[in-house]
């Protein structure tokens, strides 16, 4: 017998869900299945073959390439490492130096740039540099990304030490241990999957960023979602998606580890629980 | 108590206020060197917060305390040579059961060999030697919390602190630990400071036991002192079963109190310091201290009739209302050598007092 509240007998629930599910995936199928393409054609099947993967470090546009490439990875890591840690120290004041003045508004000023249009963000920053007479170059997009990193790491890594108990820094306190050793033997170590999550969630989002990166970039300066417009400007390619699926495999390896990690760390917290 | 013992923990007219809100008011109260101390008090009395305050974690706002004889107010916890087990136990979730019982002789700066085999000593203390390496999340909620003991004992504090650590265990392990945190307080001679909402539990284990109520200290005193001649209606009411009774003093006589309660029963019992013929207080008869029969035994018995017997195991409750009075609980032991008897609701019967039962009660 079915069960009353089984979501499968709600009506028209498996229509709206491969609705759903079509719209968000068939773009990236398609381009994920004509990357491997033999053929120049971005609609025609033509059999399957790696020569666009081939083409994207061998052929004529692989130095741009790899140099774009190169530039986001360098600026994704620095970025998210940088934005990571301003987030935790953030964080750390936020939900462990008790009350103070100002402290919601903290919060808001954090959370805040998640909200703002990301076009007002890129205008606003390239204004910025412009008055302050800042060279446009890797330099200016390293520290545009910082900015607008650090509210992504935030997130996981509030949310975190919200589930962590005062109790812990107090008991390590408590047994001799200082403030500092307090922070870096307990609190630390117990926040370390979410600064996990937080440093990939930085790290995705740095990588993949488009506007900010195209208004604050100098001339001759690319990273890779600005060389891919560059590109498609000319016509799309199957290179191009090649790259795109590079790209996208990059960020489904990068979520799947968070999500990995986050759950193995959940159960044990669980699990201690259940048992109190 | 001796005169000359030690005192391990002043408190002196400590205040602790949050804003508007006075968690204590003005508390004074010596704690003697290897005693078992326990403060008892419903949720909110601030017993918690004094606690805290011993431990470090809450600023004294006014008054002080000290640790045998240094004002430690302003010492941060972690130069307190005072140790906490804690409510949820705050083991560390990321480090072996090993590493948390070594981790206090760690931060003291011991050498690793010697922390090591300090936490294992301590936890052969708790008969948990064989669990050494597991994480605290493999171990249940008992273990845990002998592993919690283990670890705030190991570096040998001076004072350990208890904040109701057995709160969340069932029944029959919380009364086996009731034992085994008694025996381990005398095997290791340290002052344990406890913190219980459970009069039972408190009355078991403790030395002295402090009752507060609404920031107050109500009372304090052995368990027998404070069970047989509660101070005030509080107590009286909070630590056991009792018969609370609004009681006209008629006349003082040679330490007596002669009195008498609604339906215009009389009873007599020692007197106390403040009470003039014509007050009107309450009475504390404590159930088991007094005897049901047919006939009244002495010219003062109360007279009633059954209204229920209910049989609890050990004993059986007689409710009892008494002829244009208030109602009576009456408990009597079910050994064979106990003296409960059945009577059928609706039975005449005389309440009788033992010698000393009443106690009257000032406030």
């Amino acid at each position: 017998m079915a069960k009353p509240y089984d979501l499968r007998h709600y009506p028209g629930f498996l229509g709206v869900t491969l609705l759903c599910l079509l719209i968000l995936y068939a773009p990236l199928g398609v381009v994920a299945v004509y990357s491997f393409n033999g053929s120049q054609s971005i609609t025609i099947w033509e059999g399957f073959s790696l020569r666009w993967y081939v083409d994207v470090f061998t052929g004529p546009e692989s130095a741009k390439f790899k140099q774009a490439a190169w530039n986001s990875f360098i600026i994704a890591i620095a970025a998210a490492t940088i934005a990571t840690s301003i987030a935790t120290l953030a964080a750390t004041a936020v939900l462990r130096a008790g009350k103070f003045r100002m402290r919601t508004l903290s919060i808001g000023l954090i959370s805040l740039p998640l909200m703002v249009p990301e076009i007002v963000t890129a205008v606003a920053t390239l204004i910025f540099f412009n008055a302050i007479a800042f060279e446009r170059g890797l330099m200016t997009i390293l520290l545009a990304h910082i900015a607008f990193c650090i509210p992504f790491a935030y997130m996981p890594i509030s949310a975190r030490m919200q589930g962590i108990e005062a109790s812990y820094e107090q008991a390590a306190m408590d047994l001799y241990a200082t403030r500092r050793q307090a922070f870096t033997r307990i609190l630390l170590p117990l926040m370390m999957p979410g600064i996990v999550s937080g440093f990939i969630l930085a790290f995705i989002i740095s990588l993949d960023d488009f506007i900010i990166t195209n208004f604050v970039k100098g001339a001759g300066v690319e990273t890779l979602p600005t060389a891919i417009f560059g590109a498609v400007k000319q016509g799309i390619k199957p290179n191009i998606m090649a790259i795109s699926t590079m790209l996208l495999a990059v960020s489904i390896v990068m979520v799947t580890l968070s999500w990995l990690i986050g759950r193995k760390d959940q159960k044990n917290l669980i699990q201690q629980r259940k048992k109190k | 108590m001796p005169q000359n013992t030690e005192i391990a923990i002043d408190v002196r007219d400590a205040v602790k206020r949050y804003g508007p809100f006075t968690a204590l008011k003005k508390i004074s109260l010596s704690i003697h060197d290897n005693e078992f101390f326990t403060l008892l008090g419903p949720s909110g009395c601030g017993k918690t917060t004094l606690l805290r305050m011993i431990a470090g974690f809450e600023d004294v706002t006014e008054g002080a305390i000290f640790l045998y004889g240094e004002g430690i107010d302003a010492l941060p916890p972690h130069k307190r040579p005072i140790n906490t087990v804690f409510q949820n136990y705050a083991l560390f979730p990321h480090m072996s059961v090993l590493e948390n019982v070594g981790f206090g002789l760690e931060m003291l700066g011991k050498s690793k060999a010697e922390a090591r085999a300090r936490a294992g000593e301590a936890l052969e203390m708790v008969q948990l030697s064989q669990f050494a390496t597991r994480m605290p999340s493999q171990l249940s909620g008992g273990q845990q919390q002998r592993v919690a003991l283990a670890r705030a004992l190991a570096p040998r504090p001076k004072v350990l602190l208890l904040d109701e650590p057995l709160s969340a265990l069932d029944l029959k392990l919380r009364k086996a630990m009731q034992v085994e945190l008694k025996h381990l307080q005398r095997e290791t001679g340290i002052t344990f400071i406890f913190v219980t909402h459970d009069q039972e539990e408190a009355l078991t284990m403790s030395d002295r036991i402090a009752v507060m109520s609404a920031g107050e200290l109500q009372q304090l005193g052995e368990a027998r002192d404070i069970y047989e001649r509660p101070r005030n209606v509080f107590v009286a009411d909070f630590i056991g079963e009792t018969n609370l009774m609004e009681v006209t003093v008629d006349a003082i006589n040679g330490g007596r109190a002669q009195c008498h309660l609604g339906g215009g029963h009389k009873l007599t019992c020692d007197a106390v310091e403040g009470i003039t013929p014509g007050a009107k207080v309450h009475m504390s008869l404590r159930p088991e201290r007094l005897f049901l029969s047919v006939e009244p035994v002495e010219n003062e018995s109360l007279t009633g009739r059954v209204r229920e017997m209910i049989y609890i195991g050990t004993d059986t409750a007689t409710i009892v209302d008494l002829d244009g009075g208030p109602q009576f609980t009456v408990r009597s032991s079910n050994s064979s050598r106990g003296n409960a008897r059945t009577f059928e609701p609706g039975t005449e019967v005389a309440v009788n007092m033992e010698h000393g039962a009443g106690r009257l009660l000032v406030d």
